[in-house]
């Protein structure tokens, strides 16, 4: 059909793309069948949502236990090996199996809706890089079963998320354990850089006419800085589980301290790994924060451009900072002084962020949805887990402080504080395009209220603790270290925000079958994505949309005041 | 049909964007350098850091011939993607050929090395760190090759069947790239293992 001989756009309604998605009902086997096989990058991005909340679950139950042995003093709750696992388990599968598949899921369904695409640029490789992360999560928890450890009975790895040597060297830790665990990062690690490899190749040569690199919404410019830092930071990893797995299977020295492997190195290996990973994770949350707040204060991002470069920004900052988590191993004062300043300069592009977005909500006409809720809790919670981090990055103050309390109070803050919280709000946000309907508001804000009251109780008091000298990973105290109230304090708060992601599951459940049905549109919203109609076909466009400006639903919603005028 | 494009205006300009062949190469060497950088790095730092020998001066000799052979391969390959694009097929299964001939020669050489490093010198990667780090970097080095080269077999089983046209030159332009990659990541390792690593 020629476009130009259709009618002219009367609002809203003549430029949707109302094409339903495709009610073909088949058997149960079948349905099963097709999520196996699929190569949507829908489909797929759901498959990543589900398999990371799941572990979620999985890794919150882990956190609990670990909160029920801290509780009281002397506690004989689970035994320290069990303890050590535990926290092991818990940072482990956050981090791989929750924080990375629920981004990547995310940017699997949003990115090529948001550039008007009708897929990813290698759907069978998207397909690929999630069925190997899914049996790197299988693998890492057979390590319970099949994990044959110190007594020869099954059990899991044990030697913390970073799992320093020598400690993980064959003398060390002979069972299979630390295979478990090596093997599983290998493999998700190559699950992730396939992903990262595809969404660059997306954002860039995927995107729908008109969509000049100006013009792609802050969401895919965010992912694909994180697919960039993916590549550079999640490959070391993936050589370091090598290195490691050549020490344990091939007789290798690399870490091999009697031998005059180094023991150092792999710290230096794993943080320049780890320290880019926190903004492979923060940095989708930025993306989400970049589209929920200005949708709900009905204005336009302040600063695109700004937004951009401090993210692009941050990307290239973060590679340079990894030695401030080894302060305390004992480098040279010019080492001390530089990852000190490198990481202090984080905080400009960072500063630069937060305040655009309090421009954004300054004079709008803020709607407070849950979403924006959640948005508003993260832009609090993400300044003050800027704020102890400067003060961590502080090599004089690390040394007082490190490996304390305060350390698991601060990266708490950024991961709950400020990644999950906007995991929240884009689960708010984008599930009425996901499935077609809202999830229930009232119900949302139980949830809201419950993990704002939740989180402040466990990480706000967790500072303390580290600052009166409790050490992390120790699985119980003496009674007379002044930590007991606060102990139980952040306990009552962990049980708290397990509630509330409780009310979060039955209102995902529910509001599946009994939700508001949510039609194409019902944030009044400006990305592509929302001109589809929710869920979204198959094939995303029936023609491929072409854009003018940055907001191509409001040039259609508003053509007497287009932003495309002002480009 | 319920659908109307968002904006029909300026179909008569012309929209490029680069290819996704090649931004997905660029990305994936960009990732294969951080992983040989690693190891680059763990090599460079165990040196002479080991408490028993065999040491790389006792036992390494420069391997300037196979070392010619895989660098001049990339020269070929350049000839084979100038052939493909202006659809002169017969030369470009001769300098294909050419290409997998050098790669081939050049993990002979690797090979022998190896040959004579297990059985004369009595190194293996287990014997001390220059073991390790050798055989780790050399041999991550020589796997891309052999990836390399089952690309580029494949390729010619394709041009030997004539399935393969001038209009696939594009992805045997990806497939280069690779193979440019694999040899200049040969020029670093040359230097770490054979130049700074024999002082």
């Amino acid at each position: 059909m020629d476009a130009q001989g259709m009618p002219a756009a009367h609002g809203i309604e003549a430029g949707l793309d109302r094409t339903p998605a495709s009610v073909a009902k088949g058997t149960y086997l079948e349905a099963v069948h097709s999520w196996i096989v699929t190569v949507d990058h829908k489909k797929l991005g759901i498959l990543y949502i589900a398999y990371g909340l799941v572990f979620l679950l999985v890794a919150g139950v882990e956190a609990l236990l670990i909160r029920i042995q801290l509780a009281v003093p002397h506690n004989t709750f689970i035994s320290p090996f069990t303890f050590n696992r535990l926290f092991t388990m818990h940072g482990t599968t956050m981090i791989f199996l929750v924080g990375m598949p629920i981004v990547f899921g995310f940017g699997n369904y949003l990115v090529p809706l948001m550039i008007g695409a009708r897929d990813m640029a290698f759907p069978r490789l998207n397909a690929f890089s999630f069925w190997i992360s899914a049996f790197a999560g299988i693998l890492l928890y057979y390590s319970f079963i099949g994990g044959n450890g110190l007594a020869g009975t099954g059990t899991a790895p044990d030697v913390a998320w970073f799992a320093y040597a020598p400690l993980t060297e064959k003398a060390f830790s002979p069972g299979h354990t630390i295979d478990y665990w090596a093997v599983a990062l290998l493999a998700s690690g190559i699950g992730s850089i396939g992903t990262a490899i595809n969404i660059l190749a997306t954002v860039f040569c995927m995107r729908c006419r008109g969509m000049t690199l100006m013009r792609i919404p802050l969401l895919p410019w965010l992912y694909a800085t994180v697919a960039f830092l993916v590549l550079m930071a999640v490959s070391p990893l993936t050589a370091c589980q090598a290195m490691l797995l050549i020490d344990r299977y091939l007789g290798g020295h690399f870490f091999d301290t009697q031998a005059g492997g180094s023991a150092i190195l792999w710290a230096h290996f794993f943080w320049i790994f780890g320290h880019p990973e926190v903004y492979v994770l923060v940095l989708p949350a930025f993306a989400f924060a970049n589209e929920i707040i200005p949708v709900f204060s009905r204005k336009a991002i302040f600063g695109y451009a700004a937004m951009v470069a401090a993210s692009v920004g941050i990307g290239f900052i973060s590679l340079s900072v990894w030695a401030h988590h080894m302060f305390t191993i004992g480098m040279t004062s010019f080492g001390n002084a530089f990852f000190t300043l490198s990481t202090m300069l984080v905080s400009i592009p960072t500063g630069i962020k937060t305040f655009n977005w309090l421009a954004t909500i300054w004079g709008g006409k803020i709607r407070f949805a849950t979403p924006m809720l959640f948005s508003i809790a993260f832009l609090f919670q993400w300044v003050i887990a800027g704020l102890t981090g400067i003060l961590l990055s502080i090599s004089a103050w690390n040394w007082q402080l490190h490996n304390s309390y305060f350390v698991v109070a601060h990266f708490h803050y950024v991961l709950v504080g400020a990644i999950v919280f906007m995991i929240f709000a884009a689960l708010y946000y984008w599930y009425p395009k996901i499935t077609g309907r809202m999830l229930d508001e009232s119900l949302g804000k139980w949830h809201f209220w419950l993990m704002v009251i939740g989180f402040h109780m466990t990480f706000d008091v967790m500072h303390f603790p580290g600052l009166l000298g409790m050490p992390r990973q120790i699985y119980t105290y003496e009674p007379d270290r002044g930590w007991n109230t606060l102990n139980a304090i952040i306990s009552v708060g962990g049980a708290i925000q397990a509630i509330a992601v409780l009310v979060l599951v039955y209102n995902m459940v529910h509001s599946y079958f009994r939700g508001v049905v949510a039609g194409p549109d019902p944030w009044d919203a400006w990305t592509l994505e929302w001109a589809t109609s929710s869920p979204p076909p198959a094939y995303n466009f029936a023609i491929e949309p072409e854009v003018a400006s940055r907001r191509p639903l409001w040039d259609l919603k508003h053509p007497e005041d287009p932003d495309s005028a002002f480009e | 049909m319920a659908t109307i494009p968002l904006q029909h205006a300026k179909h008569d300009t012309e929209w490029r964007q680069p290819s996704r062949g090649m931004v997905a190469m660029a990305s994936l060497i960009t990732a294969e350098s951080a992983i040989f950088t690693i190891f680059v790095v763990a090599y460079l730092y165990y040196i002479g850091r080991d408490i028993a020998g065999p040491t790389p001066k006792q036992v390494l000799e420069v391997p300037w011939f196979y070392s010619a052979c895989l660098l001049s391969s990339s020269g070929f390959i350049i000839r084979a993607e100038h052939a493909i694009e202006h659809g002169r097929m017969a030369a470009f299964r001769i300098w294909w050929l050419v290409t997998i001939l050098l790669g081939l020669t050049f993990l002979y050489g690797t090979a022998s090395e190896w040959y004579k490093l297990i059985v004369h010198d009595h190194l293996t990667i287990s014997t001390n760190l220059f073991g390790t780090t050798y055989y780790s970097l050399v041999g991550l080095h020589a796997s891309h090759v052999v990836v390399g080269l089952l690309m580029m077999l494949i390729v010619l089983s394709f041009a030997l069947t004539r399935h393969l046209r001038a209009e696939h030159a594009y992805r045997v332009k990806v497939l280069a790239l690779y193979w440019h990659f694999v040899d200049a990541v040969w020029v670093v390792v040359f230097t770490v293992v054979y130049a700074v690593g024999r002082q």
